[in-house]
């Protein structure tokens, strides 16, 4: 489903100006990641999309809908929303009535919500945890669980809020599993991230804020090769990409395949 | 005698029947810059709790062994005298803002009024810690209206403000920006110069090696190893048991399996080795 942004701007009660003329479309299908400094107003563009904060000043349209029309309700139809902190979003007492809730409420037949809630449970490896509180798991896997919740719910964009924030090695490569599924499924997701390694090694199409505004917006080889420009919001580059810069590689690399080709050409020429 | 010194201390949380920390034996010197790895689950966060005395005053449990932290055993002393030799930065920033103060400003003075600084001090030090930290600009704000990465480094100041002798800090940069993160650390590492123990949870394992003086790696409540950031931050053990390593160990190591990186060569933990390092493999 396609998302279109236009000339958006949005100032909090209180005078904060948080977002500054945005304007940007997300093709039906891509997979983005938002990246910038704290407070460049990431979570606050995301909000508008399913509703949970009005623009001050333009639009945002999600696939034939204008999300001023629309009530938060109607719009999680069409937007998953992951939050930031997961105890912001569970409330069940099992994490298996923690994700059938979502596609439940959306009204979807219980055949459907079945295999939605299987799918979901098996993608995030959680189970063997289906009969668990979802707070007596740690805060890594209370993630998990707020992502199959959201996931469960089957719309065609998904956003995550920093998914990766606190999690060690093998739940960011679970993180990484959950995304490429729903790029399998072709589904629309956008990501902020912090982590800059995993933006890379994940995302086709990276925009970065700073202050409000859009600072960059390309495919990914293109952004992360642009340490200067990053550095305005407060981002470095992939610490690859910096290493095949540093040793003169000539082409930005993304992830490890990629950084090792380029090593590899580079010693036999 | 060490600062904190943790002696075959093994914990339960109530209600659980293994230990969160098994048979832990930890001594961290004055001023040093200890960081803690591993992965979730490990008992990192246990182990903040441990040393600040949060467990088992707050958590309650059973703790057996002995903590003792700047002269203090932990155990016999009351939770406030604890908190006065150490600070804990929480995990979740959100815990720990106190949610009885409208301002940053305030926010960042309520420890310290709370253990009876005099006004003028109180401001002059909250000045100098907004500034260390980078909030300034937010002193005005409800500590509710920031974004995340904003409010951890409120978190963070209205720690550094009470002047601990010990510092612990679990995943102090978590919701940070890379650059702010890299500021965090560079920032820490000043306090710790200055004379302040500290004590890092921390998964960003490139400014780890940058800036911490010692890695101690947990797993399953133990300390698997410890030792220099280049040894540890290295070791096959370590990767082989699902701790992440830098990109730069990462693709040295893959380099090694691909016979374009010698096998007795040291791997690289830091940007700067692995340019030394790839570099030196150029014809």
């Amino acid at each position: 489903m396609r998302i279109e942004i236009q000339d958006l701007h949005f100032t909090y009660p209180g005078g904060v100006e948080a977002l500054r003329g945005i304007s940007l479309s997300i093709a039906s299908g891509e997979q983005v990641a938002l990246i910038g400094q704290n407070g460049s107003g990431k979570t606050t563009l995301v909000r508008h999309l399913n509703g949970l904060l009005r623009p001050t000043h333009g639009q945002v349209r999600i696939g034939d809908w204008d999300t001023a029309d629309q009530t938060v309700a109607r719009l999680a139809a069409r937007v998953g929303y992951v939050f930031q902190n997961p105890d912001e979003q569970l409330f069940c007492k099992t994490v298996q009535d923690e994700i059938v809730f979502g596609p439940k409420n959306l009204g979807y037949a219980a055949d459907r919500i079945e295999t939605l809630v299987e799918d979901a449970l098996a993608l995030t490896e959680l189970a063997d945890e289906k009969d668990t509180n979802p707070y007596d798991l740690s805060p890594t896997w209370r993630k998990m669980v707020a992502i199959a919740s959201v996931v469960a719910m089957d719309t065609p964009l998904v956003i995550f809020d920093e998914p990766t924030t606190g999690q060690d090695a093998a739940s960011v490569q679970r993180i990484a599993g959950v995304v490429a599924s729903l790029r399998a499924h072709g589904k629309t997701v956008l990501t902020i991230t912090h982590d800059i390694d995993f933006c890379a090694e994940n995302f086709e199409r990276v925009i970065a804020l700073s202050q409000g505004k859009v600072l960059l917006d390309g495919p990914v080889h293109e952004v992360i090769d642009q340490p200067e420009t990053l550095a305005i919001t407060y981002v470095d580059p992939p610490q690859l990409t910096r290493l095949g810069k540093s040793l003169g590689l000539g082409v930005p690399v993304r992830s490890k395949a990629e950084f090792l080709a380029a090593f590899r050409d580079l010693v036999g020429r | 005698m060490a600062l904190v010194n943790l002696h075959d201390v093994t914990y339960k949380y109530p209600l659980t029947d293994t230990p969160a920390l098994k048979n832990i034996n930890l001594q961290v010197e004055t001023g040093e810059f200890v960081a803690v790895i591993g992965p979730n689950g490990a008992g990192k966060s246990t182990l903040c709790y441990t040393i600040a005395g949060f467990i088992p005053h707050f958590f309650k449990g059973e703790l057996e062994g002995t903590v003792q932290v700047a002269g203090l055993d932990t155990q016999h002393a009351t939770l406030s005298q604890c908190v006065v030799e150490t600070g804990l930065a929480f995990q979740n920033p959100f815990n720990q803002i106190s949610g009885a103060k409208f301002t940053v400003f305030e926010e960042i003075a309520f420890g310290l009024e709370n253990t009876g600084v005099p006004r003028q001090a109180m401001i002059e030090r909250v000045g100098q810690v907004m500034d260390l930290t980078g909030i300034s600009e937010l002193a005005e704000r409800s500590p509710y209206s920031l974004s995340g990465g904003q409010q951890q480094r409120v978190a963070l100041a209205s720690i550094l403000v009470m002047e601990p002798k010990v510092l612990v800090l679990d995943e102090p940069t978590s919701q940070l920006d890379p650059i702010g993160a890299r500021e965090v650390f560079q920032v820490v590492k000043e306090m710790s110069a200055r004379g302040m123990t500290v004590i890092l949870v921390e998964h960003k394992v490139e400014w780890i090696a940058q800036f911490a003086d010692r890695v101690v790696a947990m797993q399953d409540g133990m300390i698997i190893m410890e030792g220099s950031p280049a040894d540890v931050l290295t070791s096959s053990l370590l990767a082989d048991s699902g701790f992440g390593l830098s990109r730069y160990t990462q693709a040295a190591r893959d380099a090694v399996s691909r016979g374009l990186w010698p096998e007795q060569m040291r791997l690289p933990v830091t940007l700067q080795e692995a340019v030394d390092g790839f570099s030196g493999l150029l014809p």
